[in-house]
């Protein structure tokens, strides 16, 4: 680390002025010496209970978030930290729990629904319409062309196979369960998740 | 509101008006680091630099698990990992290290800056960024090699023990996120109450050397360590075995002090009035090589591997 | 886990072999801390590499990858050589007395049955037990006969020498038996083991052997349904378990359920496989209720559609003829069988081992939807990065719809920690710019499909027409309504069947408990499971009372514990058969002279008397745990070693069949198999506590603390080499190869291995070319596409490679 000598004449010319007289009774004692203690920055920030969204342990956590969710007061998340209530974390995070704010604001998170054409070498933003009808015209497609209602035996097997699904285990018990009936009912068995990888 | 009260000052930099005393019953707080406990995961770097907003820039693989590799102006607790190995028994030695609050706190005394650095009834030593002049003195006046300064606002950046945090009654934030208590949180009593605990643990697991390690070369300090080879806690990737402040920096306060005030003064008045009439100053090598001395040793190399 | 994170600390010796739970558990971790600090409890960490769990262990030995059963085998050994077994325990709750069929053998690594064309065993009749003439198991209590279960396992392992462990292994004779004895000493009633595993025991091809030896250890030192003991899988996802739970399984459904195969032509024959007769007089053998839950759940996904007369809608389910598992998925679409996929937060390009045949698989694809809250390489398959994804861009048909979900932070709804426990989180903000919930996207997908298939009909539309989706708000519905459907509820009044004349559950209300569940289609149930999740008395998930009145870390009143709020499974162990606690220390669940009373629920029905004898292993037909595992495995009733399919040494047990003989390679990977002439050192995949999986290199944070790809090796391979810290290095294996950089440690420790010296590299799995951390060569380039052979978990934790040293990757001229 390079403070120079310069550098600190320099300060010293720019800043020091105030403060080092400050010392000498220039100023009024009781301004210079209030400590600057920054804010307790969860002050009034509202506080939902949320679960760490990595690993099995599922540690409890606390998330701040601007606002008070009121009509207009748009909620924008500040802060995670443990649940000390919670009975397996009791209020601790690992490394990925305690800097989870940075993959809830990642610039790598995905905003809108995008397109790959055939040999493109870009995404190109879409409209949900765009994008949903588009998907269940591909699979009905799919579906309709290679959908396997009698194996070579003559059993009903009612099964597709040409188009897969991969799901994951991060979702909640709720959307999963949709997920299966959406994903099953279609007849789908190249149906798998991160349980067995 | 979080801002402490002047009368919750113990010492102030450079200041020649002793705060007020009256308040002598505060709670004297503590962080305990158990390294015996210490499983290296880094959240605590990660809870650090979350709470205190701090973006340390990305770096590169050294091929340890040193990462960043050294403390900085944005990382003020890194983990430090050492490979110990003696015999067939080989231990991985993992020190968080940081600022360790001493009670006799030598970058507070080296500062020049009045105010810069302060020192709270509660043991805290925090720096008070708007009074720093980036001088560098802080540095050469830790016995840890602690401070760093930001080559982008000349600032001096060290750990709050999550100032903010406690002056609310709430824990720092890496002690509150350790997920396997290595770091503990309290009262300066209570974490030498189980740190004894602690010890007796590890005495009966074949640590008989095991110790606190709160140094009285500097008062003993407000971070604590639970060393399960307290004779030597310099295995742990250069931990001081008996720190204390440099003599340098007792001759800078006990001598220096009153003439050095008068001459930032003068340097102040006069500088101030130098730059409004005719710029920029200039400095001699000379004084540059001096500055240099003085504030230098924060390059020292740090054991880690 | 069979017990639960806050159990550990309970326990005496923790094991953690298989796994790294300080690295990648660490708030889970805490329990092994507060053990170790209050309970007196010692760490044993068995690692090929010196990892975080170590640095806080006990005793820590190093093994090589791939070779847990040697291991384990050798304590087994151990335990029944020396006599350190729980006898009345093992006697009363095991099959160790049961007499085993005459045919049964195994000679030469391999067991009776085995077809060498087919490569599997065709015929497993003879891996059973002897039947009386009332269909019972035969057993000789005295233990006697050579036939025994536990006889033949005594025979079994005898081959496990210390010696040979150390020949298999690496791992010094003396740290082995150390190791032993240390085991050993949970075999008493009043001290437990934990045993803490993860990947390290799942990702081989002996996966699933690898849990069952330890298994059976746990059950050799009475530590299964006791306090502080257990078997536990610490898992991976948040909601991992929640989502096995729910089946997002090729062959399953939820609950643990079946889809039938092709054999089962007709709903008749596929209950007669499920019949589940007790094989032991008086057991309960729990899933006989089977067609309870089957029908329940029928009646949850197609309500009015599914009849008696239709047989429940038998016909809407999809027969298998195989698994399509993600390694046979990948190797379909490699071989231009697929035409479509979806990727709901799985990034299959790093996620499925070798890497480069899975680009290939993507590339033939014609289209591919990728939902997930972050940018992945799956959804960038595409897309040029230089050396580290070298693709024609142009060339590439495929054409991909990628889809912004929402994240955790951002929808509320219930998840399953790896202890069962089903918890409640609430919504905290909106989701970034358009984003949608997982919930949303896929109920708008099955919307507007259903929507097609009405107007338009199509291929056997019936299943899609008739799903169930009638919530208060189909686009987007409330998780609570769909967490109730989950739960179940009385679709007619229910008659309570102890008085006939009172209504025990009027139409509409939540099922109160899976036993209510009915044959008859008068309950409909999602997943019986989870049945009392959410009950009359409300949603049991959101329950936050953390008192723990017993002080054995069980909580009962926070969330809701699969199944019936059981913290611990095979709790009615902990107690002896006659319904006492083992010990008064391990005091857990006992009989108070008219029902089974404690801190948990038990696991067993609740005023069944301890003199019935009914076994605590209620789904088991015998009641009891299975020392001998009869056909339920496909690879053996014993645990064998075999080596990992890139294989270092010729089996030293039978080198005729060094590998698992009945794993599946597909034809294309035939040859992509090494060997140790060309990769002579053997190589492990793991995860860094820095990171999780593939998401935190879009971190910033987390890219700080591990920005970059490293190889970690031992100084006896660098110096070898002529490798220094820091330095780049090429590591290859059959499969292809990348660059990292060399982390040289000392924790990487030299072992012998049949009589030579092995080196052992490790890579961890989190880079790749999207993200801040620094772009790399995905590192599952190297690994294998080959699975465990009862459940195709790939085989990262044991593969082949050579290192040597290399120059920097060049960076690729566009990001």
């Amino acid at each position: 680390m390079a403070v120079t000598r310069r550098q600190f004449m320099k300060v010293s010319a720019a800043s020091l002025a105030a403060s080092s007289v400050g010392a000498l009774g220039f100023v009024g004692a009781g301004d210079v010496l209030a400590a600057g203690v920054r804010p307790f920055k969860l002050e009034r920030a509202t506080e939902t209970r949320n679960a760490c969204p990595y690993c099995a342990v599922a540690c409890g956590v606390l998330i701040y978030s601007l606002g008070d969710k009121s009509k207009n007061a748009k909620s924008s998340i500040i802060h995670v930290e443990g649940d000390p209530d919670h009975p397996v974390n009791r209020g601790t995070l690992c490394a990925r729990g305690a800097a989870s704010l940075g993959y809830i604001h990642s610039a790598n998170r995905l905003k809108y629904p995008m397109h790959r054409k055939p040999g493109s070498d870009k995404f190109e933003r879409v409209s949900w319409d765009f994008a949903l009808d588009r998907i269940v015209k591909l699979m009905k497609e799919d579906r309709d062309k290679n959908f396997i209602a009698k194996n070579r035996d003559g059993v009903t097997v009612n099964r597709w196979l040409s188009t897969g699904f991969f799901g994951g285990s991060s979702l909640s018990n709720e959307a999963g369960y949709l997920t299966y009936k959406f994903v099953r009912a279609t007849g789908i068995l190249g149906f798998e998740d991160q349980a067995r990888i | 509101m979080a801002t402490l009260q002047s009368l919750d000052i113990r010492r102030r930099s450079a200041s020649t008006e002793a705060p007020p005393q009256i308040r002598q019953q505060a709670l004297q707080v503590a962080k305990l680091i158990d390294v015996s406990k210490c499983i290296g995961c880094k959240a605590c770097q990660a809870a650090c630099l979350e709470w205190n907003d701090l973006k340390q820039e990305i770096g590169y693989t050294d091929g340890t698990y040193n990462n960043p590799t050294d403390l900085t102006p944005a990382s003020w607790t890194v983990m430090r990992f050492t490979e110990y190995e003696h015999g067939d028994d080989l231990e991985w030695l993992i020190r968080k290290d940081g600022c360790m609050h001493c009670d006799d706190p030598g970058c507070l005394k080296a500062c020049p800056a009045p105010g810069a650095i302060v020192q709270y009834t509660n043991g805290i030593v925090d720096f008070v960024s708007e009074n720093c002049i980036g001088c560098g003195y802080c540095v050469k006046g830790c016995p840890f090699n602690v401070p760093r300064i930001s080559k982008v606002d000349r600032k001096a950046y060290k750990c709050t023990l999550c100032v903010d945090r406690v002056s609310v009654g709430q824990a720092p934030a890496c002690a509150k996120a350790c997920p396997t208590q290595a770091i503990y949180f309290g009262s300066k009593d209570d974490m030498i109450v189980h740190a004894e605990k602690r010890v007796t643990d590890l005495k009966s697991r074949g640590f008989k050397n095991a110790g606190l390690y709160n140094p009285p070369g500097v008062g003993g300090t407000h971070v604590m360590y639970v060393l399960h080879h307290a004779d030597r806690p310099s295995l742990y990737a250069g931990l001081p075995d008996d720190p204390r402040i440099s003599p340098m920096v007792g001759f800078w306060k006990g001598v220096m002090k009153p003439i050095s005030l008068a001459a930032i003064a003068f340097a102040g008045v006069f500088g101030f009035l130098h730059y409004i009439t005719k710029g920029p100053n200039e400095v001699s090598e000379a004084d540059q090589r001096k500055g240099d001395e003085l504030a230098g040793g924060q390059t020292n190399s740090r054991g880690h591997s | 886990m069979t017990n639960s994170w806050n159990d550990i600390k309970n326990t005496d010796l923790v094991l953690i072999m298989g796994g790294n739970a300080a690295e990648a558990h660490p708030c889970g971790f805490k329990w092994v801390t507060e053990a170790k600090a209050n309970n007196g409890a010692k760490l044993i960490v068995v690692d090929p590499r010196f990892t975080r769990s170590a640095a806080v262990a006990d005793v820590y030995a190093p093994i090589r990858p791939g070779t847990d059963i040697a291991f384990l085998s050798g304590v087994m050994r151990y335990l029944l050589g020396n006599n350190k077994i729980h006898q009345e325990y093992v006697k009363a709750y095991t099959n160790a007395s049961y007499i085993v069929k005459d045919g049964f053998a195994f000679n030469d690594g391999l067991f009776t049955g085995f077809d060498a064309n087919r490569k599997v065993y065709t015929d497993r009749s003879s891996w059973d037990y002897e039947l009386d003439d009332q269909g019972m198991a035969k057993v000789d209590e005295t233990l006697q006969d050579p036939r025994c279960a536990i006889n033949l396992l005594k025979t079994h392992v005898e081959r496990y020498t210390p010696e040979m462990v150390e020949r298999i292994c690496g791992t010094p004779k003396a740290k082995f038996l150390q190791i032993c004895e240390m085991i050993a000493t949970t075999s008493v009633p009043d001290r437990t083991m934990t045993s803490m595993y993860a990947l390290g025991w799942t990702q081989h091809t002996t996966g699933a052997q690898n849990i069952r030896s330890m298994a059976m250890i746990q059950l050799l030192l009475g530590n299964m349904g006791m306090p502080g003991g257990g078997v536990n899988a610490l898992r991976g996802h948040s909601n991992v378990q929640g989502i096995t739970d729910l089946a997002l399984l090729s062959t399953s459904t939820p609950g643990y359920l079946v889809l039938p195969t092709d054999r089962e032509t007709t709903y008749i024959d596929y209950m007669k496989s499920r019949a589940f007769k007790p094989l032991r007089p008086g057991q309960t053998s729990f899933w006989q209720n089977y067609e309870k839950f089957f029908v329940s759940q029928q009646k949850s996904f197609f309500g009015a559609a599914a009849t008696k007369d239709n047989d429940w809608a038998y016909d809407y389910l999809p027969k298998f003829d195989t698994t399509y598992d993600v390694l046979k998925m990948v190797d379909m679409m490699a071989a231009g069988q697929m035409n479509g996929l979806f990727c709901q937060g799985l990034n299959i390009m790093l996620a499925s081992p070798d890497k480069n045949k899975v680009v290939t698989g993507l590339t033939k694809l014609k289209w591919m939807v990728v939902i997930d809250p972050l940018e992945t390489e799956t959804a960038r398959f595409w897309e040029n990065h230089g050396e580290f994804n070298n693709v024609d861009t142009k060339s590439i048909q495929t054409e991909v719809i990628q889809l912004p979900a929402s994240a955790y932070a951002e929808e509320e709804g219930s998840a399953t920690n790896s202890s069962r426990v089903i918890m409640w989180h609430w919504k905290a903000a909106d989701g970034p710019g358009e984003s949608k919930s997982d919930m949303e996207i896929v109920s708008e997908l099955h919307l507007r499909l259903r929507a097609l298939y009405a107007k338009d009909g199509g291929a056997f539309p019936d299943p899609i027409v008739k799903t169930t989706w009638n919530y208060t708000r189909p686009h987007n519905p409330d998780p609570q309504e769909v967490l109730k459907e989950i739960n179940g509820y009385a679709l007619e009044d229910l008659p309570d069947p102890a008085d006939p004349n009172r209504i025990m559950l009027r139409a509409g209300q939540l099922l109160p408990n899976f036993g209510v569940m009915r044959a008859d289609g008068k309950t409909a149930g999602g997943m019986w499971i989870y049945t009392g999740v959410f009950t009359e008395a409300g949603n049991m998930s959101m329950r936050r009372d953390a008192a723990d009145p017993t002080g054995l870390g069980i909580h009962p009143n926070w969330g809701f514990s699969w199944p019936a709020n059981r913290r611990i499974l095979y709790n009615r162990a902990s107690a002896d058969p006659d319904g006492k606690p083992w010990s008064e220390k391990k005091k857990y669940i006992w009989w108070s002279g008219s029902r089974w009373t404690g801190g948990d629920v038990p696991d067993y029905a609740p005023t069944i008397a301890p003199d019935k004898a009914v076994g605590p292993f209620i789904m088991n037909q015998e009641g009891t745990a299975r020392l001998f595992a009869r056909a339920a495995m496909p690879d053996g009733p014993f645990p064998e070693h075999y080596e990992p399919m890139d294989a270092y040494i010729a089996n030293p047990l039978h080198p005729k069949v060094s590998t698992n003989p009945v794993v599946r390679v597909f034809a294309a990977d035939a040859k992509s198999f090494g060997t140790p002439d060309k990769f002579p050192i053997v190589a492990t995949s793991y995860r860094l506590a820095e990171h999780f999986h593939y998401w935190t290199k879009n971190v910033h944070d987390n890219a700080v603390l591990q920005p970059e790809l490293f190889v970690e090796m031992g100084e006896r391979l660098a110096k070898a080499k002529g490798i220094q810290n820091g330095d780049w290095v090429e590591v290859s294996s059959q499969r292809g190869a990348i660059k990292a950089k060399a982390c040289v440690t000392k924790r990487i420790r030299p072992i012998m291995v049949d009589g030579k010296p092995c080196d052992v590299v490790g890579l961890p799995i989190h880079y790749g070319f999207v993200g801040f951390a620094r772009k790399a060569h995905p590192m599952n380039v190297l690994t294998p596409s080959v699975g465990d052979a009862s459940v195709n978990t790939p085989e990262y934790k044991a593969f082949l490679v050579d290192v040597k040293k290399t120059t920097p990757p060049a960076q690729p001229a566009v990001a």
